[in-house]
């Protein structure tokens, strides 16, 4: 391919586009306004002709830069789907943008023509500003599959992974391999009973069944294309997906070093301790234990009777109290539970049934049971079906004796009770093992204002820095010990479990090509952690192969532009290395940015906190869209046609203007929608150009953020929502009504608020009067 | 009372959930309730009970022995369905309210003086005496359940009634003196006695 770049504009005149517009017209202005080289109609460009019209003069016409004035860039992606890397396309949306959102009148022919007319100037003015994009080459294909955490988990995605052809290390900080489950006596039943299972009290319903771990751990250990490190710890991990580095130290103190192409993290959950719960009275009495120490006490038993702690005496009534320093706002409990610890009370007190007889007495005092799972329901009937008794009560306290003595107020029957027992056992929750969240220290920055924040982060800046030099360290372990800018291990998003999309996107965390799995990410049983595992599994292997390529993870699948930036213009303010969601920038020697294209998600965060704006993608830029708002036409004061500027993420807010479109809604003649890929992308500049060059009223929408995000890069929302509070004091230097520049959360099921919005916009316009900013 | 009423209340323990099973028509049922409350919701005579399905059930498995076999929610019972037809579990409530019922009036543990016991055993006695019900007898007997004073007003205020039925040839006075009887009622009581003693047999003792 040469340097030369030619430009070409194909006009879509299927669809009814033809018919509603003057495509001749549209033509002329991609000749003569938008200055392209070769402008071409066709009746149904996303035709095999339509396409092979394109493709030809792609490879005999040298036509390097392609605008598609057709449908919605949503629409008809495979049929459009030229080489990334020897082409650069741009749609213009005249079909969903424009005449699916006009009323087809008489009335209505003006402006919709002019509509279409603009979005053709806009594209044309942003190809010219668009290159085709090339992958960096940081990383070539890297098959090295690093799990972390010799669990249930660990081991089942390290199997998935090593099936499906790749080389696993499984790295586990024990002597053994097996976590939790390998403590455990049995397990919860995985299958619901067979279907047609009468309902009846004789029925035969699933029982606690063995782990299944011994046979797990033997087929890992058989394993060749897994490599098991054990009683070892990860003392180092740089690089990026794709290119990890990663030093595998043991106790011993021999530390190997290992090239990785993605992570799983499976590092499972520590056991709430009930000690500082005083009226549970386990650190006042031995024959008060926890779940997990019920486990042991059956282990023990063999094939004899379960024998309580403090005397050996064989145990003939047993107390469950659920939900222990769980599901509570108190401090020092859990906010949340665990779900599955009245699984783990049924299957124990079937333990009792088994091993001490019929007569052993055992009471589950539950406040909400629940029993999640296929076989649920099934296991809990089984439970009752072999005689154990299910109360809805509180606990009041635990009195420790010879005979313990649990206090109760029974719920439904309204009353205080006592009940008497030879082994009280604890329902505790999973706390997960995390490492220390890198942006703990960042919530302090909340409502903060800008001189604030700054000295805040400089002061944070300053501890880091001193830490460095041999500071105080933090308390969490690190379990990855990255050496990214943004902090030594994966983000969290509530309660100490490492994030993530919780919509779209389970096991993806804040750091691309490492994956969380199993109860480090929610708590959840041995079932679902497997399947998790399984998940987790994938996503590694589609990374290895991504990052390999230079393809760009979700929600911009196969992106191969990644950002770069003009090292002259670099102020070295950081903004970039701290604001980007998925800490993919780090700093070099110099200070200056240094950009992991297989970390990034391609979301341009990055490019909008730039306040120099030296940071861009081949086809994204400051330009790209400062471009299509420069080659908007602003009509004179005099015709009163106001222009509205629509920066929408092409997520949600973009499909969703789509949709309504689709759906009939009609969408404001003054409208003109940009596309961003994320409202975190958004540049500054973009909302006072628009606002110099004529601009009524600007629109910004995004996603929901917050803890309950639906932002597809997490932060980028909050981050255009924070920028964007300062564009008051720019209104006011331009001496232009705040009401003129408004941001939305937008969901992609808004189909008639996100008109709705534009209306307002419209109205408000109305109200205040056009800008005097139009010559 | 019976031998069968003899033991001590143990709170939370498994053993009067099993005498339920044991003794109690469909008792073994009992146990399978996952206290949802629909039938409790459900019983169109719900509110005036003192326990209600629900409730009752919990009782069992909470021990309370006593409470549970000397209350007359059992006996409120209508037998509507209402409750079986609901509940998600298909306990058969109705009838396990029936068996608690029989199984407390075994017990002689019923309250005194509640109307739908006093009935049934009326209308019991009535039916073992010639093998089917005397309906005229049956009549009387209820007006007369609460002494002779009451029983003469409770007739007068009915005596319209009676009179038209007896025209309409739906009563005979005749009844009054003896009134027809089945053809064996000897061997009907032979086969009763013969049936309440095999049950009494199979009775687990609880004590």
């Amino acid at each position: 391919m040469s340097d030369e770049k030619k430009f070409a504009a194909y006009i879509c005149t299927g669809c009814g586009i033809g018919d509603r517009l003057d495509a001749g017209q549209l033509e002329n202005v991609a000749t003569r306004e938008g200055r392209m080289n070769v402008v071409k109609q066709h009746e149904m460009l996303c035709s095999k002709e339509g396409v092979k019209m394109i493709q030809d003069d792609i490879d005999n016409d040298g036509v390097t830069h392609v605008v598609i004035a057709a449908c919605s860039r949503r629409a008809k992606m495979e049929a459009f789907a030229f080489p990334q890397t020897e082409v650069a396309i741009t749609r213009a949306n005249l079909r969903e943008g424009v005449i699916w959102a006009r009323p087809d009148t008489d009335e209505a022919k003006e402006t919709t023509q002019e509509m279409a007319e603009d979005y053709i100037r806009m594209s044309c003015g942003e190809i010219k500003q668009m290159n085709p994009p090339k992958p960096s080459g940081q990383q070539g294909r890297n098959p090295n599959v690093l799990v972390v955490g010799g669990g249930v988990t660990g081991m089942t995605a390290a199997l998935e992974a090593a099936d499906a052809g790749y080389t696993v290390h499984l790295v586990e900080k024990t002597g053994a391999l097996g976590g939790h489950v390998a403590k455990l006596h049995k397990r919860v039943p995985f299958r619901a009973a067979p279907p047609g299972t009468p309902n009846t009290p004789d029925a035969n319903l699933p029982m606690p069944e063995d782990t299944g771990i011994e046979e797990l751990i033997k087929r890992v250990e058989e394993n060749d294309s897994i490599k098991v490190y054990l009683n070892s710890r990860i003392t180092k991990t740089s690089g990026a997906p794709g290119r990890f580095s990663v030093d595998i130290s043991a106790e011993s103190g021999d530390t190997v070093t290992e090239n990785i192409g993605s992570i799983v993290q499976a590092t499972g959950f520590t056991l709430y301790d009930p000690s500082e719960l005083k009226e549970f009275n386990y650190a006042g009495s031995p024959d008060v234990v926890t779940n997990l120490e019920f486990e042991e006490l059956t282990n023990a038993a063999g094939d004899g009777p379960i024998k309580r702690p403090s005397d050996g005496k064989e145990v003939k009534a047993v107390v469950f109290v659920q939900d222990v320093g769980q599901n509570s706002d108190e401090e020092g409990k859990l906010p949340y539970d665990s779900g599955v610890g009245d699984l783990v009370a049924i299957k124990q007190a079937l333990y009792c049934k088994h091993h001490n007889g019929d007569d052993c007495d055992t009471t589950i005092v539950y406040n909400n049971l629940r029993t999640p799972g296929a076989p649920g329901e099934d296991f809990y009937r089984s439970g009752q079906k072999n005689g154990v008794i299910f109360t809805k009560g509180d606990v009041k306290e635990v009195i420790p004796g010879d005979t313990l003595t649990v206090k109760m107020h029974d719920k439904i029957l309204d009353e205080d009770a006592d009940v008497h027992a030879d082994l009280v056992v604890l329902d505790v929750g999973m706390v997960p093992n995390s490492g220390p969240d890198p942006y703990a220290a960042n919530e302090s920055l909340e409502g903060m204002s800008d001189e604030e924040r700054a000295e805040e982060l400089e002061a944070q800046a300053e501890a880091a820095a001193a830490e460095e030099a041999g500071g105080p360290s933090v308390s969490v372990e690190s379990i990855l010990n990255l050496d990214y800018r943004q902090g030594t291990d994966l983000p969290q998003l509530k309660w100490g479990f490492t994030d993530s999309h919780f919509i779209c996107f389970p096991y993806e965390t804040r750091r691309t090509g490492i994956y969380a799995a199993g109860p480090v990410r929610r708590p959840m049983d041995i079932k679902q952690a497997m399947d998790d595992a399984t998940g987790a599994a994938m996503k590694a292997i589609q990374e290895i192969e991504n990052a390999a390529q230079g393809r760009a993870a979700h929600p911009r699948v196969g992106d191969l532009s990644y950002p770069t930036f003009r090292k002259e213009g670099c102020t070295q303010c950081k903004r970039c290395t701290v604001e980007c969601p998925f800490g993919a920038i780090d700093e070099d020697e110099e200070r200056y940015p240094q950009y992991n294209e297989s970390r990034c998600r391609r979301c341009g965060t990055c490019m909008g906190a730039c306040p120099v704006r030296v940071i861009s993608f081949e086809n994204y830029s400051v330009n790209t869209v400062g471009a299509q708002i420069k080659e908007c036409s602003i009509p004179e004061e005099w015709d009163e046609k106001p222009r509205i500027l629509v920066l929408a993420c092409e997520n949600d807010a973009y499909p969703a203007l789509d949709q309504a479109a689709i759906a009939g809604e009609e969408i404001s003649p003054w409208a003109r929608v940009i596309p961003v890929r994320c409202l975190g992308s958004v540049s500054l500049s973009w909302v006072t150009d628009s606002l110099n060059n004529g601009f009524d009223g600007i629109i910004m929408m995004g996603c929901k953020r917050g803890d309950d995000y639906q932002c597809h890069f997490v932060r980028g929302s909050a981050m255009a929502n924070e920028r964007m509070a300062k564009v008051g004091d720019t209104l006011e230097s331009l001496n232009l009504e705040p009401e003129r520049v408004v941001v939305h959360e937008v969901a992609i099921t808004d189909i008639e608020r996100v008109p709705a919005l534009i209306k307002d916009m419209e109205e408000t316009i109305e109200k205040i009067g056009l800008s005097p900013f139009k010559f | 009372m019976s031998d069968l009423n003899k033991r001590m209340i143990e709170e939370y323990r498994n053993d009067f959930l099993k005498e339920v099973e044991a003794n109690v028509e469909e008792g073994e049922w009992v146990k399978m309730c996952m206290q949802c409350g629909v039938c409790s919701g459900s019983c169109p005579l719900g509110k005036h009970w003192a326990h209600p399905p629900q409730e009752i059930f919990m009782m069992i498995r909470a021990g309370k022995r006593d409470e549970v076999l000397t209350s007359d929610s059992m006996w409120m019972c209508t037998s509507c369905y209402n409750c079986i037809v609901r509940c998600p579990r298909q306990l058969p409530i109705t009838h396990i309210m029936h068996g608690l019922a029989t199984y407390s009036k075994k017990l002689g543990l019923v309250p005194k003086g509640q109307p739908t016991a006093t009935f049934a055993e009326i209308f019991w006695n009535n039916m073992m005496k010639k093998g089917r019900v005397n309906e005229l007898k049956l009549g009387l007997a209820l007006y007369f359940k609460d002494g002779f004073g009451p029983g003469i007003k409770e007739a007068l205020r009915n005596k319209d009634l009676g009179t038209k039925m007896m025209k309409a040839k739906r009563m005979s006075p005749a009844e009054f003196f003896g009134g027809h009887g089945i053809k064996d009622v000897s061997g009907l009581q032979k086969m009763i006695k013969k049936a309440q003693e095999l049950e009494e047999a199979r009775m687990k003792k609880f004590d």
